[in-house]
């Protein structure tokens, strides 16, 4: 019995997302015989990246589609094409990164297979029977719970930033292998038919940065966040904001780090006027290292980061700017 | 004319502190208060606005015990016409219990001739992160989900979902009866009014049970992460720490 990762192709389109690279390094920890993948999200033979970044993390084999009426996502038929992978394959645990996509899919094929899905997993806490332990109340919290024990294939996702990739000890095959879902006309009724690319600057770019200069309320208005801009620019990163910042409409939804925003781990976070709420916190602390700058030395931001200046914002981040020439 | 149903879920609020209930067993929202998802707030809002377009009736549906109804009427309080309580103990249930008494009540109300085209709720709760109860839905009625909606327009029999992705926007385009669940973003939910308020307080509440016992979320225990210790290392105060800062840019890296 072997454990079956969904794998999802990296943004920029050359190997696997980081999330998916962190997701096969969990499984291994997962008992199984061997670690299969299979990719959703793209049609037809995987980059060679991609391949290479699986016998990497020793999969053996890499289940694919060719079936064209999926270039464009549908969640439910992709679910066909895992749970067809994870059948010949004989899996026996099905486990994905917890991603819009990867949640989506999967929980398509737990409510196909009436089995649970507990979701962020972190950690496996015991063997045998199997439990983990996963993240609720935005990461504040973790639930124990079991996993698998009824003979049947179980299901989970991994929450983002839970371990970090690493390679296996033994490199695997990679064997591509062709998957042959049956796709009926009800597993293509919800089915993307258009999509309008972002004008400007993207997500990718704030959870794939490697600086975000990070805004919350202490900016004190929609029209404050020019010298947040040119800091992040100066840095080579990104923006990002707390939730109030989105919701006060300051900024657009799509730069919201946070629970019900991005993940973000960059190797540096730079937060200013940001309190550090858990929500926030779920989204940032995977951060490589974090500087505060706040108002409050009391802000749980402050308490929690590596580095902190007391201070207003908008006096510190000209003088940073100036500092950096 | 499209009518409605959107699924809320009472959470703990937990901008503040999580404590934990005695028995280690859920968490306690005595001392932090109670609100509803944050999705689930905008999900109310494109129900709102479906039923607008349409000339539909938007019925707002929660699982809990009777304190829930406080959630019902703030989503009454912002345009939603009638709402049903299941009565049961959320925290016994699990996403598939809870997908299941949702079916129970449209199909109950089909039977009656009341069918709902729409049924919304948010992508995953605010407690739970389950990521599922929708999708769940969905497979047990039979019909089409998108996940992630952050903006619906209603026309005829048809709707068209708007879900944004990290390089932009994707569009679905899809026949009712649909279920959609909804993540923040698209929509901003509105406040609500004197008038909306008052309608709310007095609004009856129906209460129905539901027919199958609860098999539960397996969940075996909760712990709170203790705060990890503080190692902050203070740079300064003001703008004169800026050279200080500077240098643990180019310590770290991140400057050269
Ligand atoms: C279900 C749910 C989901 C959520 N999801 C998210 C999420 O994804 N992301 C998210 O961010 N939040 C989320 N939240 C909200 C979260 O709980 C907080 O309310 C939010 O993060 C606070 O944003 P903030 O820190 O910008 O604002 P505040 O909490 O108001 O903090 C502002 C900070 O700025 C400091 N400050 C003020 N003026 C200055 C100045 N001139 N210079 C420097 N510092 C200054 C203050 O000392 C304070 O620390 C969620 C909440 C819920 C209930």
């Amino acid at each position: 019995m072997s454990v079956l990762v969904v794998v999802e192709p990296d943004e920029s389109g050359n190997g696997l997302s980081v999330v998916s690279q962190e997701t096969l390094t969990f499984a291994r920890q997962l008992p199984g015989e061997g670690v299969d993948a299979v990719f959703v999200g793209s049609v037809g033979d995987p980059d060679e990246a991609a391949l290479a970044q699986c016998r990497e993390h020793g999969v053996g084999t890499v289940h694919v589609t060719d079936d064209a009426r999926l270039e464009r996502y549908a969640a439910r038929a992709w679910a066909q094409v895992v749970e067809t992978a994870a059948e010949t394959g004989g899996a026996a645990y099905l486990v994905a990164g917890g991603t819009p996509r990867g949640n989506e899919v999967l929980a398509h094929v737990a409510a196909a297979r009436g089995v649970p899905m507990p979701c962020n997993v972190v950690a496996v806490v015991q063997d045998e029977p199997l439990e983990v332990e996963r993240q609720v109340v935005g990461g504040a919290v973790l639930e124990r719970v079991a996993l698998g024990g009824g003979g049947g294939l179980a299901v989970a996702s991994v929450a983002g930033h839970a371990v970090a990739p690493e390679p296996a000890g033994e490199p695997g095959e990679a064997r591509v292998e062709r998957v042959e879902a049956q796709i009926g006309d009800s597993d293509l009724a919800a089915q993307v038919v258009r999509v309008e690319e972002r004008e400007g600057g993207d997500t990718s770019a704030l959870t794939g940065a490697d600086v975000v200069v990070g805004a919350g309320r202490g900016v004190g208005g929609a029209d404050q966040f020019a010298d947040v801009e040119q800091l992040a620019s100066r840095l080579g990163g990104a923006v990002g904001v707390s939730r109030v910042v989105t919701s006060l409409g300051w900024r657009p939804h799509h730069e919201q780090v946070g629970q019900t925003g991005s993940r973000i781990s960059p190797d540096l976070y730079l937060a200013c006027g940001i309190s550090g709420a858990i929500q926030h916190w779920a989204g940032c602390s995977s951060s490589r290292t974090i500087i505060a700058v706040n108002t409050d030395a009391e802000a749980p931001m402050v308490t929690k980061a590596r580095y902190a200046v007391i201070g207003d914002m908008h006096e510190i981040i000209p003088a940073v700017l100036e500092e950096l020439g | 004319m499209t009518d409605v149903l959107v699924c809320v879920k009472r959470v703990p609020d937990t901008s503040g502190e999580v404590v934990l209930t005695a028995d280690g067993g859920g968490v306690d929202g005595r001392y932090a208060g109670w609100t509803m998802s944050a999705h689930e707030e905008c999900a109310v809002e494109i129900a709102a606005g479906i039923a607008g377009d349409t000339g539909g009736s938007v019925t707002v549906l929660t699982l809990g015990d009777e304190d829930s109804v406080e959630q019902l009427r703030s989503a009454l309080a912002v345009g939603a016409n009638d709402a049903v309580r299941i009565d049961a103990t959320a925290d016994d249930y699990g996403p598939a219990d809870v997908a299941g008494a949702i079916a129970e009540v449209v199909r109950g109300r089909e039977a009656g001739g009341e069918g709902y085209g729409v049924v919304l709720l948010g992508n995953d709760a605010a407690d739970t992160g389950d990521h599922q109860v929708g999708i769940r839905l969905a497979h047990l009625l039979d019909r089409p989900v998108v996940a992630g909606a952050q903006e619906v327009m209603a026309s005829g029999d048809r709707l068209e979902v708007r879900v944004g992705t990290p390089a932009g926007t994707e569009i679905y385009d899809l026949p009712v009866p649909a279920v959609l669940t909804v993540l923040e973003g698209g929509v901003e939910p509105r406040y609500p009014n004197i008038s909306g308020r008052m309608k709310a307080k007095k609004a009856q509440v129906e209460v129905v049970e539901p027919g199958a016992a609860p098999q539960g979320s397996g969940r075996l225990g909760l712990r709170v992460l203790p705060p990890p210790e503080s190692n902050v290392e203070m740079l300064g105060e003001g703008p004169a720490a800026a050279p200080r800062l500077v240098a643990v840019l180019r310590e770290i890296g991140v400057v050269r």
